[in-house]
């Protein structure tokens, strides 16, 4: 909830740059009004070291934000659709199928500066207003953003709602469309099931995974309910399954830690948790 | 309700331990009545056991000290099973005078463990549980098997899935109808897990497996859905996740049953148990407790609405 300032968001992704991390997400080029958090944007895609080998994708919602986006030195950029018609109609005011044509725009500019861009596919396991989302629907969408262009698509369980059952569904429906390595999952454990989710997907072969540090972000849907699964945990799972991700868990930690300081707020993730007190 | 996935379990067993391994764990002593109100508010939700109390030295374990009131006060629903733990032969005659119809005893796979909790060796503790489960056999009373330290220990670290295995094999034979395996530290992932099970399933049968994971690390849901991958269709867990970890100060303990209920369903698991129930319930103990639920479930669940 609290506007972080912008010194301590470059602190974050600095930070977050020297744990081995390969892509962090650095900022959303979108409109101040609707999103006062990242009104900063471009004093913060200005203001980070840019590691070698590692990506600083920005949210680029329309034209107008990926043109602020590659002029403040943005080199891959993400679009954002949602298998859910009333999500869609509720969050940006027109249905999946006009949303998809406003990112037509943004794709063909990428496109001609050679920009790649990452496509999310939201409510891929319920929608806060739907409910149940039919796997059908999120291969469709994703199919379709794969199409104009989307080098990888990430399927965001938006409410957390999913559990391995329902994200086996989904997957086995997607993956007949989407090549299994053009796909991410993006996972939230408002209601715990995150990483029981993500040990499926990665059961049936997606090797993709986003993550908070800290577990960063409540659910705007379910007040006082957590959101994105913790990095931490993640990574702590990852290198029991000998799965090699290349971060460092403790500098992982060591970042939750500041952040979670510099926003005096407890950390989400149970590593963190149980780790500093031993 | 979700449609089967196959290859898994039709139906798991959910062995609540909050009144005991939760309560055992929480600071704050609580009173008879309230335990015995909260073992009477599980036996509704459909749970098919509820493991209700300790009858261990209450200078040991003050919070179980009024185990024989509480065992003597709860309502018996019939077909749930009410097992408690005893520790040794005093014990276990103590619970049968107050009632009990199961017992439960705890191995650990440590013998750091063993020796820092009860004070002697993996081998003297067998011999110790030895006199109980033949006392229990002479009764037909069934046992239970616990095996700490499953997937690691907070003093010699990594254990051996070997160890495991012979100190389970151990209580099996000597008559405990079930082992359940304890992740006590819930160090464990499902890497581990995996190779843990492997090694304990070629001593025991599959049915004679549950699983006892602690969340302390997050991992939890991710090693029980390993081990119900692998066959295992009995999984203990703590209403609210009651129950902290002893050696990590603050840290989450037991799973919490709303949370494993929710995943079992979405699998399309059958467990007899209706989540909303054991969501109130969890409401309940923690009012009682004055404190947050661990349970992610009932957190989302009581809060649904925009911020």
């Amino acid at each position: 909830q609290t506007i972080v300032p912008t010194q301590v968001k470059i602190g974050l992704i600095n930070m977050l740059s020297e744990t081995g991390l390969q892509v962090i997400e650095a900022t959303s080029f979108v409109s101040p009004k609707w999103v006062p958090q990242m009104a900063d944007h471009t004093e913060v895609m200005q203001g980070i070291n840019k590691l070698p080998g590692v990506s600083y994708p920005v949210l680029t919602p329309n034209l107008k934000g990926f043109q602020a986006a590659v002029a403040a030195g943005a080199k891959e950029v993400s679009i954002f659709g949602a298998a859910s018609e009333l999500f869609t109609k509720k969050n940006i005011n027109c249905s999946i199928e006009e949303s998809l044509e406003r990112f037509d725009e943004v794709m063909t500019a990428a496109r001609a500066a050679s920009i790649p861009v990452r496509g999310y596919v939201s409510c891929v396991l319920g929608c806060p207003y739907e409910g149940k989302i039919s796997p059908a629907k999120v291969a469709e969408v994703s199919k379709k953003m794969y199409s104009m262009g989307c080098y990888e698509i990430s399927l965001g369980d938006t409410i957390g709602i999913g559990t391995p059952g329902s994200m086996k569904e989904m997957l086995t429906a997607v993956m007949k469309e989407v090549p299994v390595g053009a796909l991410a999952v993006h996972c939230h454990d408002t209601y715990g099931q995150a990483l029981a989710n993500i040990l499926v997907a990665l059961q049936m072969g997606v090797s993709v995974v986003d993550a908070s540090v800290a577990g960063l972000g409540g659910c705007p849907y379910a007040q006082g309910a957590s959101g994105n699964v913790a990095t931490e945990d993640l990574v702590y799972m990852l290198n029991g399954l000998g799965i090699h991700t290349g971060v460092d868990l403790q500098k992982l930690m060591d970042t939750g830690t500041f952040i979670c300081n510099a926003l005096n707020r407890r950390t989400n993730s149970k590593v963190s948790q149980a780790s500093c007190r031993l | 309700k979700e449609s089967k996935t196959p290859g898994l379990p039709e139906y798991v067993k959910i062995v609540e331990v909050g009144p005991r391994d939760g309560l055992q764990n929480e600071k704050v002593i609580v009173p008879t009545d309230i335990k015995i109100e909260l073992i009477n508010r599980l036996s509704k939700t459909g749970l098919p056991a509820i493991e209700v109390t300790s009858f261990v030295s209450s200078k040991w374990v003050p919070q179980m000290a009024d185990h024989k009131e509480v065992m003597r006060g709860i309502e018996r629903y019939p077909g749930v099973q009410y097992p408690v733990l005893t520790p040794n032969l005093q014990g276990f005659h103590s619970a049968i005078a107050s009632g009990a119809t199961e017992v439960s005893v705890f191995g650990a796979a440590s013998e750091s463990f063993s020796k820092m909790n009860i004070n002697c060796s993996i081998e003297e503790s067998i011999d110790k549980f030895e006199e109980v489960v033949k006392a229990a056999r002479n009764m037909n009373i069934p046992v239970r098997g616990y095996v700490s330290c499953a997937l690691g220990c907070p003093y010699e670290g990594n254990i051996t899935p070997t160890k495991v295995a012979e100190v389970s094999k151990r209580l099996y034979s000597m008559g405990c109808y079930e082992i359940s395996l304890g992740d006590t530290i819930g160090v464990g992932t499902p890497g581990s897990m995996k190779r843990m099970l492997e090694a304990v399933m070629k001593e025991i049968p599959l049915n004679a497996l549950a699983v006892h994971c602690h969340d302390t690390y997050g991992q939890a849901l991710a090693n029980i859905l390993t081990a119900i991958q692998m066959g295992v269709a009995v999984v203990d867990s703590s209403v609210a996740g009651l129950g902290g970890c002893p050696y990590a100060k603050g840290a989450t303990g037991n799973v919490a049953t709303e949370d494993v209920i929710y995943m079992l369903n979405g699998l399309g698991i059958s467990t007899g148990v209706n989540l909303y129930a054991v969501m109130e319930t969890g409401n309940f103990i923690c009012t009682a407790l004055n404190k947050k639920t661990n349970s992610k479930v009932a957190q989302a669940s009581f809060n649904i609405g925009p911020v």
